[in-house]
C-alpha cells in the first residue's frame, strides 16, 4: 500500500541570489502537514526557484529549509524526502512506465522485485495498471502525467511537489487531472507544493494559496479568502481580472462600511478599511449595467463592446476612471458611444489596502 | 553525514594503501609487469611511501602520512561547515606539496638553488613518482572535493565536485604543465639552469624571420613561409568548400549524396597519404610529370617538392573540412530572408550578393580560420612534399631529431607556431562572436532556398566537377600505387609491397612475418585503449559544462576549445619536454602515447557531448536527482543510455583519430611502440614508397570497415530510437524545452 507520510515545511528568512540578481529576497512560510498549499504568481516572481529550493535542486543563498521539522538546508536533491512532478514531466524516454516508476524506489535501496510490486502498485493508483510496459512515447499527455505523479508518489515522500504539472495538457484534459490530484490528494492525505501561474487552477485544488510577487509573498490564505477580500491591487487583478477605483468611505457600521464612487453610494464587508479615502476592486460581473441617464449610480458612456456568446464585455468611462464589464444580458447590446448607468451588485466587491 | 564519512574512509584507506602497499617511485620494468612485487619490502627501487621515509632516507615525505593522519582526525568533527573547510585545506597542501616536492627534487637532489640554500643539500635525490605517489595525490585531490562538497559546494554533491577537481587537475597536468615545460625548456640549458641565449639566438634567426624574398631576396624565414602558407590554404579550401556547399545545396545537381561522402574523406585519411599520392602524380618520377616531359621533351620538373606542393595537398585535404562547416552556414541562412528579398524586386544575382553571401558572412570566416589553424597544424603533407623548403611544423620536428638537436630551437619555433594559431583562435572566438546569423530559429521558418544565380551556378559547377575528378584522380592513386612495383621506372603490377607490409606465415602458430604487422597492432592496441578513455573523459566533460554551474566554468571550457588550436607538433614537442624527467616520466611507453591521445581528442567528445547533452531536457537530471539517485547513479541510468549515439561516435571518431594522427605520435613513438603513422613516415623517408602506399591504403580500408561497421552495427536502429525519444513527433515529450517560469 503506498502511503505517503505528511509533512510540514517551513522557509525561515530565504534569500536567493543568481549571481548579482535577488530572485527570493526573504521568504519565510510556513505548510500544514497533509494540506494541499499552492505557489501562485506571475512568471519571474520566484514561486518555481521556490519550489527547486525544496527540492534541493537549488540550493538558497542564506536561510533555512525545514521540512518534517528537520534541517535540510545543506542536504542535496536524492538526499531529501521530498518528490517532484516536473511540467515537462521528464519521465525517461528509454525507460518503461513501470520501470520509470520503480527507478526511484531503487534508488533508494528496495529491491529490484520490491521496486516493481511497489511500481505495480502505484501505476494502479493514478489509474494505469496494466500499461506499465508502455514507453513514454506509447501514452497520451495525461497518461504521461499520471506516470509522473506515480513515480513522485511511489516514494512515500513527505511532500509532494507539483511544478505546473497541467500546463502541458490541453484545457479539456486540464479540469479532470487537476481533480484527480486533488482526490488523491485527499484520499492519501499527504503534503503537497503546487507552482501555478493559473488563478483558476488554483482556486481548483487548494486548501492554502500563497501568492508570489517579485520573490515575496504578496498575501496567503484560504481561496475564497484571497478572491473575496484581495490584501492589494495586484491580488484582486492577479485573482479573476478587476476593476480599481478610488472611494470614500463614509461610515462603518456592523462590519459593513458605506462607501461613495463617484455618485454612487454602497455597502460592502468593512474588514479592517476605516473611514476617509480607500481603493475598491469591483469584478467586471459584479457591475449593473443600465441603459441611459439615471438620477442614482454612475454614469458613464460606452467607449467599447463585443458580443461573446455568454457575455458582453464592455469597457464604460465614468468619472472615477474607465470601468472593465462582462454583463450576463447578452439580448441587448449597447451601442458605442452611447449612455449608460453603472450600479454596484452584493458580491464581489472589497475594499482593499495598498 | 553518514555518506560522507563512508567517502572519506574509502579514500583514507587508499591512501594508506598508496603509501604501504604500492611501490612509491617509477618501476624501470614497468608497473604492469608486476615484478616490483617480489622487491616491495626489500629494494630501494620499488619500496612503498612509508619505507622510503623510514629505510631509504625520503624524509620529506613523511609530510604525506602526517596529512592523512590529519585527514583521518577532521573526520569526527561534527560542524559541516568547519570539516568541510579543514578536509579543503588539507586535500589542497597535500596536492601542492607532492606537486612542489616531486618538481623541487630531482634525481640528484634539489632542482632548484633557491630550496638548496634554504633547506641544505640534500644526501639523494628521488625518481619520478610512482604508482604510489600518483595514488595519493588523487587522494588528496578527493578530500580536497570532499572538504568543498561538505561546504555546500555544487549543491553539497560530492560526485559533481570531485569530477571536476579531477578533470582540471589531469587537464592541468596533461595539458598546461607540458605548454609552460617547453616554454621554460626554451629558456633553459641541458643542466637546467637559466640560459636564455639560445632561446634569444633562436628568436632572432634570420632563417625564422628574414623577409629577404619580398625585396628579392632568396627565401624568406620559415615563420613568414608558414603564414603565407596559411593563408593560401584557408582562402583556397574556403572558397572551394563554398563552391562544394552551394552545389550540394542549391543547385540540381545529380550526386549530392555522393558529394556528401565527401566529407568523411579527411576522417580517414591519414595526413601524409594526400601528398604522397601527389608524389606518385607529379613527382619527378610521377605519371603525369613523366607524360609531360616526354610529350615537350623537357626535363622533369621538381616544382611539386616545396610550397606549392604543399599547397596543392592541403587544398585537398581540407576542402571536405570547410566543406562541412559551410554546408550548415549555407543551409542555415533563413529561406525567408530571401524570398523577403525577392518579394522586395531583387533578382536572384541581387538576392545573392546582398543578402545570403552577407549572411554567410561570418561562416566563411570561421571556414577561413579553420583552415588557416589546419594548414599551421599540418605535418605529414611538409614532411612528404616540404623537401628543403620546411614549414614551421616540419622544422620543429628536424630541431628535435634531427643531427642539430636543439630542444631550445624547436621550442622557440612550437612557441612562434602556437602563437600564429592562438592569434587566429582568437580572431574567431572575438571576432566572430555575437555575428552568427545562421537563422535556424526552428520555427515555422518555411519557404524554399532559391536557386543560384544563372552565372554563378555555372561558375560553381566548372569548379566542383573538376575537383571532384581530381580528388578521385588522389584516391585512385592510393589504391592502385601499392600495387605498383616501382613508379616511373618499372610500372608493372605486383603484390610485393603488400606481401612485404602483411604477410603472415603459418609455421606451427601464426607467424606476423611483415613489416607493418608490429605497428599496425601497436596502434591499434593504443587506439583501443585511448578510445573509451578519450569518450569518458570527453563526455564527462562535455555534462560537468552544459548541466553544471561553477566557479571558472568558462574559462575551462575556453580553455578546452583553445587545445583545439594547439597543433600536434607543439604537443609532442611540449610532451617530450615535459615528461622526459621527474617529477612524471613516461618517454618511450605506450603511456604518453595513450595520454597525448586522451587529451588531444578529448575537445571532440567534449563538443558531440555538449550537442547531444543539449538536447536532453535538463529536468530529466532533475528528475532523477528527486528520485533519490544520486549523480553517479544519473549519468549513469538515464544520461548515458540516452547519450548512446553520441557515445559511439566518440569512441569511432578518437578510435581513427588515434589511428590517423602522425604530428604529436611522431616525437612520442619509440621503437618498442612505433606507430603506423610514423612508420609509414619512415618508409617514405627511406624511399620506399611502394610499402607506404600500400600501407596507407590498408589503413583507409580498415577505418572505412571500422566506421560502416559501427554504423551497421549500432547506428541506425539508435537513431531511430532516438528520434522517437527526441519527441520529433511526439510533441507530448518535450524534451528540449526549458522551464518558462
Amino acid at each position: 500500500m503506498i502511503s505517503p507520510k505528511a509533512g510540514s515545511v517551513e522557509f525561515r528568512n530565504i534569500r536567493k541570489m543568481f549571481g548579482s540578481f535577488t530572485a527570493i529576497s526573504d521568504l519565510s512560510l510556513t505548510i500544514e502537514p497533509g494540506t494541499l498549499v499552492t505557489l501562485l504568481g506571475p512568471s519571474g516572481c520566484g514561486k518555481t526557484t521556490t519550489l527547486r529550493m525544496l527540492a534541493g535542486l537549488e540550493h538558497p543563498t542564506n536561510g533555512q529549509i525545514l521540512i518534517g521539522g528537520k534541517d535540510v538546508t545543506m542536504l542535496p536533491a536524492n538526499e531529501r524526502d521530498v518528490s517532484m512532478v516536473f511540467q515537462s514531466y521528464a519521465l525517461f524516454p528509454h525507460m518503461s512506465a513501470v520501470e520509470n516508476v520503480a527507478y526511484g524506489l531503487e534508488s533508494s535501496g528496495f529491491s529490484r522485485r520490491e521496486a516493481r510490486e511497489k511500481a505495480e502498485e502505484g501505476l494502479a493508483l493514478v489509474g494505469l495498471a496494466g500499461m506499465g510496459q508502455r514507453l513514454p512515447a506509447e501514452l497520451s499527455g495525461g497518461q504521461q502525467q499520471r506516470v509522473a505523479v506515480a513515480r513522485a508518489l511511489a516514494l512515500e515522500p513527505q511532500v509532494l511537489l507539483l511544478d505546473e504539472p497541467l500546463s502541458n495538457l490541453d484545457a479539456r484534459l486540464r479540469r479532470k487531472v487537476r481533480t484527480d490530484i486533488r482526490d488523491l490528494q485527499q484520499k492519501l492525505g499527504f503534503t503537497a507544493v503546487y507552482v501555478t501561474h493559473d488563478q483558476d487552477e488554483a482556486l481548483a485544488v487548494s486548501d492554502r494559496i500563497i501568492i508570489m510577487k517579485e520573490g515575496e509573498v504578496a498575501q496567503s490564505g484560504a481561496p475564497r479568502e484571497l478572491y473575496e477580500a484581495p490584501a492589494s491591487a495586484f491580488i484582486a487583478d492577479f485573482m479573476g481580472e478587476a476593476n480599481v477605483v478610488s472611494c470614500e468611505v463614509i461610515a462603518i457600521e456592523d462590519g459593513r462600511a458605506r462607501i461613495r464612487v463617484g455618485g454612487l453610494e454602497h455597502q460592502v464587508p468593512a474588514g479592517d478599511a476605516r473611514p476617509g479615502p480607500a481603493r475598491l476592486a469591483v469584478r467586471p460581473r459584479s457591475i449593473l449595467l443600465a441603459e441611459g441617464r439615471k438620477g442614482e449610480g454612475l454614469s458613464g458612456k460606452v467607449l467599447h463592446s463585443a458580443y461573446l456568446g455568454d457575455h458582453v464585455e464592455y469597457e464604460v468611462e465614468t468619472e472615477v476612471g474607465t470601468f472593465f464589464i462582462e454583463d450576463a444580458a447578452v439580448d441587448r447590446v449597447l451601442p458605442v458611444a452611447s449612455d449608460a448607468t453603472l450600479g454596484f451588485s452584493n458580491r464581489g466587491i472589497a475594499i482593499i489596502g495598498g | 553525514m553518514t555518506r560522507g564519512n563512508r567517502r572519506l574512509d574509502v579514500v583514507l584507506l587508499t591512501g594508506l594503501a598508496a603509501l604501504t602497499l604500492l611501490p612509491w617511485y617509477r618501476v624501470e620494468s614497468g608497473f604492469y609487469a608486476f615484478r616490483w612485487l617480489s622487491g616491495l619490502f626489500s629494494t630501494a627501487e620499488a619500496a612503498p611511501g612509508l619505507l622510503q621515509i623510514v629505510s631509504y632516507e625520503r624524509v620529506w615525505l613523511i609530510v604525506v602520512p602526517i596529512l592523512l593522519v590529519l585527514t583521518a582526525g577532521i573526520r569526527p568533527v561534527r560542524d559541516p561547515m568547519r570539516r568541510g573547510m579543514l578536509l579543503a585545506a588539507v586535500g589542497a597542501a597535500g596536492v601542492l606539496y607532492l606537486s612542489l616536492q616531486g618538481l623541487a627534487i630531482g634525481f640528484t637532489g634539489w632542482n632548484w638553488t633557491v630550496s638548496e640554500t634554504l633547506f641544505g643539500p640534500l644526501a639523494d635525490g628521488q625518481p619520478s613518482m610512482g604508482a604510489g605517489a600518483v595514488l595519493s595525490t588523487l587522494v588528496f585531490v578527493l578530500v580536497f572535493s570532499f572538504g568543498l562538497a561538505e561546504r555546500g559546494v555544487m549543491k553539497g554533491d560530492a560526485f559533481i565536485v570531485s569530477a571536476i577537481s579531477l578533470l582540471a587537475f589531469l587537464v592541468t597536468v596533461f595539458v598546461l604543465y607540458p605548454i609552460v615545460s617547453m616554454f621554460i625548456g626554451a629558456v633553459q640549458d641541458y643542466d637546467g639552469s637559466f640560459k636564455p641565449d639560445g632561446f634569444i639566438r633562436n628568436m632572432q634567426d634570420p632563417g625564422i624571420w628574414s623577409l629577404s624574398c619580398v625585396i628579392g631576396g632568396a627565401r624568406c624565414g620559415v615563420a613568414w613561409r608558414t603564414l603565407w602558407l596559411a593563408i593560401m590554404s584557408g582562402l583556397a579550401s574556403t572558397l572551394l568548400g563554398l563552391a562544394f556547399a552551394l552545389v550540394a545545396t542549391r543547385t540540381r545537381f545529380p550526386y549530392k549524396k555522393g558529394l556528401r561522402l565527401l566529407t568523411i574523406l579527411p576522417i580517414i585519411t591519414p595526413p601524409f597519404v594526400i601528398g604522397l599520392a601527389l608524389t606518385l602524380l607529379f613527382g619527378r618520377a610521377g605519371i603525369v610529370t613523366e607524360f609531360v616531359a616526354d610529350l615537350l621533351n623537357i626535363e622533369p620538373g621538381r616544382w611539386l617538392y616545396g610550397l606549392t606542393g604543399i599547397w596543392i595537398a592541403q587544398v585537398l585535404s581540407f576542402t571536405p573540412i570547410t566543406f562541412l562547416v559551410l554546408i550548415g552556414v549555407v543551409e542555415g541562412v533563413s529561406p525567408s530572408m530571401e524570398e523577403a528579398s525577392q518579394t522586395l524586386r531583387a533578382d536572384r544575382w541581387r538576392t545573392f550578393r546582398r543578402v545570403s553571401l552577407p549572411l554567410m558572412k561570418p561562416g566563411l570566416a570561421n571556414a577561413f580560420l579553420i583552415g588557416f589553424i589546419e594548414s599551421m597544424a599540418d605535418f605529414g603533407n611538409p614532411l612528404v612534399l616540404g623537401g628543403s623548403h620546411g614549414v614551421l611544423s616540419t622544422e620543429i620536428f628536424f630541431a628535435v631529431v634531427g643531427s642539430q638537436n636543439d630542444p631550445s630551437r624547436a621550442a622557440v619555433l612550437a612557441i612562434v607556431l602556437l602563437a600564429f594559431t592562438l592569434s587566429a583562435f582568437f580572431a574567431q572566438r572575438l571576432w566572430l562572436s555575437g555575428k552568427n546569423f545562421a537563422t535556424v530559429t526552428g520555427k515555422g521558418d518555411s519557404g524554399a532556398h532559391i536557386a543560384l544565380p544563372k552565372g554563378l551556378s555555372i561558375a560553381v559547377h566548372a569548379v566542383v566537377i573538376p575537383w571532384i575528378l581530381f580528388t578521385m584522380a588522389i584516391y585512385g592513386m592510393i589504391i592502385v600505387g601499392g600495387f605498383v612495383k616501382t613508379w616511373g621506372l618499372d610500372n608493372s603490377l605486383t603484390l610485393d609491397h603488400y606481401a612485404r607490409a602483411f604477410s603472415v606465415s603459418y609455421d606451427g602458430g601464426i607467424a606476423w612475418t611483415g613489416v607493418a604487422w608490429n605497428s599496425f597492432w601497436t596502434t591499434m592496441e593504443i587506439a583501443l585503449i585511448s578510445a573509451p578513455l578519450t569518450a569518458l573523459v570527453g563526455l564527462l566533460t562535455a555534462y560537468l559544462i552544459v548541466r553544471q554551474k561553477f566557479a571558472g566554468k568558462n574559462l575551462f571550457e575556453f580553455a578546452l576549445l583553445m587545445s583545439f588550436a594547439i597543433p600536434g607538433t607543439v604537443i609532442g614537442v611540449s610532451y617530450i619536454m615535459a615528461f622526459n624527467l621527474p617529477p612524471l616520466e613516461m618517454t618511450g611507453s605506450a603511456l604518453i602515447l595513450v595520454l597525448c591521445f586522451v587529451f588531444r581528442n578529448m575537445p571532440v567528445g567534449v563538443r558531440g557531448g555538449i550537442a547531444a547533452m543539449s538536447q536532453l531536457d535538463k529536468s530529466l537530471d532533475e528528475a532523477s536527482l528527486t528520485l533519490r539517485a544520486s549523480s553517479a547513479r544519473t549519468i549513469r541510468k538515464v544520461i548515458l543510455p540516452l547519450l548512446r549515439p553520441a557515445i559511439t561516435a566518440a569512441l569511432v571518431y578518437s578510435f581513427v583519430r588515434a589511428i590517423t594522427s602522425i604530428s604529436a605520435v611522431i616525437f612520442l613513438v619509440s621503437a618498442e611502440y612505433n606507430m603506423a603513422t610514423a612508420y609509414i613516415v619512415g618508409l617514405v623517408e627511406n624511399g620506399e614508397y611502394g610499402v607506404a602506399i600500400a600501407y596507407s591504403s590498408m589503413l583507409i580500408v580498415v577505418m572505412l570497415v571500422i566506421i560502416a561497421g559501427f554504423q551497421l552495427a549500432v547506428g541506425e536502429r539508435r537513431l531511430r530510437r532516438e528520434n522517437r525519444i527526441a519527441g520529433v513527433d511526439t510533441p507530448s515529450v518535450p524534451l528540449g524545452q526549458e522551464k518558462s517560469a
